[in-house]
């Protein structure tokens, strides 16, 4: 079974969101890297721009696959992963550390109690994850 | 009636006809108002034997006034440069004159690898990192640097010279007009880009500055300045340009261009009514991933050998859809080949005494041409192997008036811009010569007399 974190929250779409005081942090889940193979290219927005929940804030490429990478909550960019540009494979390697994609600073509390809980997410995969 | 040319028999026709429950073709046309059918057979001649269908049709392209029974001074983004020999015959190899590029690593290492040495090839001559397979012509690979630009700046507005090529001017617009993006003219009163006013046109909207050198009547650009003002707004440089001049003028990626488009005609592909032709294409390293068109790259198989894959096929339609770079998913692999193997064939040396006699003969026929009284040249700018000449009698009639003398004398501006109504465009390429030069001289003086 791949590692799904207690302390996250996650998205049908296979991200994971953290709270980090009024900052949460984003990236793909255990099982969406898996799925995708090796990641060979990640782009990521600039900082300061505005993404909206459930929809597409970048795209992660793999050998064998390119996919869209949705926002769990919406608000603004306030950092970006630039060492995923030079080592894209750090997602693969470490997909709830260091291969974090973007921090938001989100406009909406709200949305984080839409997300899915670690036992959801984990019923979510049983059910084949789409 | 059997048809030679229709595949299916009366038989099948009576077969699927009652599959659909249809009494006959006919039946299947009654929608069609009687006013718009035709009532009448087609008019056509009866047909003729393969001799005499011969005949007839090498009688009509005898009246057309083509490069090799003339001298051709006619340029505006086609020239007549000379195609070496060996171009047709290694084309005409039945593994390279397929109609379609072969995408199978495992079949096609040949195209493939003709492709790589293409993409070498023109990434060194424009000074960029990365070129692509090609595109269909200058005007959609310009028009694609519009839409890259837009893309990797995510900014949009385009400042666009009014010296690059009307037609690709045109094409650019059409591209830009569904996403939105707008394009913004740039004067050249002088045959040259104000660069003053580009440099207010350019600001935090500006995806992109579009310049072409030698531009559309044949002057140098200051790329370096125009450089100088994309980059200072945080805008690409985007420059079009002849490859085949490049053996001469140094490459636009080292005097700051990000993207190098350009019509690579020149390089050994026939002129041929206007196509096909051959878009350039190259950009630097950082932005491939924004890329258009086809991508071939070098690798190593499982047991380490060299070969050739496409690459970098995320960026296009058939994996990412909607979200690809553009909408070409193809490139004109056998126009690529004309060009490698002319490069290939002239050299390094070669190019340059190609780039050098075509400048050198343009410069004598624009001193020989300006003596003509009445006759003079149009912009005071350095130019490359093209100039504008400001004529005397209306151009029009002095380019047919030649022609009939065997001198396509060049390109009447007129269609272009019409304040260069009295302008004649006229390119100059290695194969003139000066009895042809001089000719050309002497019959322009008769014909504006």
């Amino acid at each position: 079974m791949t590692s799904i974190p207690k302390d996250l929250k996650y998205t049908r779409e296979h991200e994971w969101a953290k709270q980090e005081g009024d900052r949460v942090r984003v990236g793909i889940t255990a099982y969406a890297q898996e799925q995708l193979g090796d990641v060979v290219f990640v782009e990521l927005p600039k900082v300061g721009a505005k993404v909206t929940a459930s929809k597409g804030f970048g795209v992660v490429e793999s050998v064998k696959a390119v996919s869209d990478l949705f926002a769990p909550v919406s608000g603004e960019v306030v950092e970006a992963n630039g060492e995923l540009q030079q080592k894209p494979e750090t997602v693969n390697q470490d997909p709830y550390g260091r291969g974090w994609m973007i921090l938001i600073k989100p406009s909406n509390k709200a949305e984080w109690d839409q997300l899915l809980t670690a036992q959801q997410y984990e019923e979510f995969l049983k059910h084949g994850g789409h | 009636m059997a048809s030679r040319y229709i595949a299916n028999t009366a038989a099948e026709q009576r077969q699927m006809l009652g599959v659909i429950g249809a009494g006959g073709i006919e039946e299947l046309l009654v929608r069609i108002p009687a006013k718009a059918r035709l009532s009448r057979p087609l008019s056509l001649a009866p047909a003729l034997a393969e001799t005499d269908l011969i005949r007839h049709m090498k009688g009509l392209a005898a009246r057309n006034a083509d490069a090799d029974a003339h001298a051709c001074f006619m340029g505006a983004g086609s020239y007549d440069h000379y195609i070496p020999s060996p171009i047709n015959h290694l084309i005409s190899r039945g593994e390279f004159f397929t109609a379609y590029t072969p995408y199978q690593p495992e079949a096609s290492q040949g195209t493939l690898r003709t492709i790589y040495e293409y993409q070498t090839m023109i990434a060194e001559l424009t000074g960029m990192d990365v070129a692509n397979a090609s595109i269909y012509d200058g005007a959609s690979s310009l028009a694609e640097a519009a839409l890259m630009a837009h893309a990797a700046t995510e900014r949009n507005e385009i400042v666009l010279s009014r010296g690059v090529n009307p037609l690709y001017r045109r094409v650019a617009a059409t591209y830009c007009e569904g996403p939105g993006v707008r394009l913004r003219d740039a004067a050249a009163p002088e045959g040259v880009t104000d660069l003053a006013t580009a440099k207010k046109l350019v600001g935090p909207k500006t995806a992109a500055l579009v310049v072409q050198s030698p531009n559309f009547y044949g002057c140098l650009e200051d790329i370096a300045a125009a450089a100088d003002i994309a980059h200072a707004a945080g805008a690409l440089l985007v420059i079009a340009a002849d490859p085949v001049n490049l053996g001469v003028l140094e490459a636009p990626g080292r005097l700051g261009a990000d993207i190098v488009v350009g019509e690579g005609q020149g390089l050994g592909v026939p002129m041929g009514f206007g196509g096909p032709n051959l878009g350039v294409f190259g950009a630097k390293k950082d932005l491939v991933r924004r890329m258009p068109g086809r991508l071939v790259g070098a690798t190593v198989d499982r047991d380490g050998q060299r070969g050739f894959v496409l690459t970098l096929q995320t960026r296009e339609q058939h994996i990412r859809r909607a979200k690809a770079t553009s909408n070409i998913c193809t490139n004109v692999a056998l126009c690529a080949l004309m060009a490698t193997i002319y490069m290939a064939t002239l050299g390094r040396q070669g190019l340059i005494r190609v780039g050098e006699l075509s400048t050198a003969k343009a410069h004598y026929a624009a001193e020989r041409l300006a003596k003509v009284p009445g006759v003079s040249l149009r912009f005071g700018a350095p130019f490359f192997k093209e100039f504008a000449l400001r004529l005397p009698k209306s151009p029009e009639r002095v380019v047919a008036k030649l022609a009939k003398q065997g001198i396509l004398a060049g390109v009447p501006l007129k269609t272009f811009d019409r304040g260069l109504a009295d302008c004649l465009l006229v390119a100059v390429t290695e194969k003139r010569t000066r009895a042809e030069i001089d000719a050309f001289a002497d019959a322009l003086g008769k014909a504006v007399a």
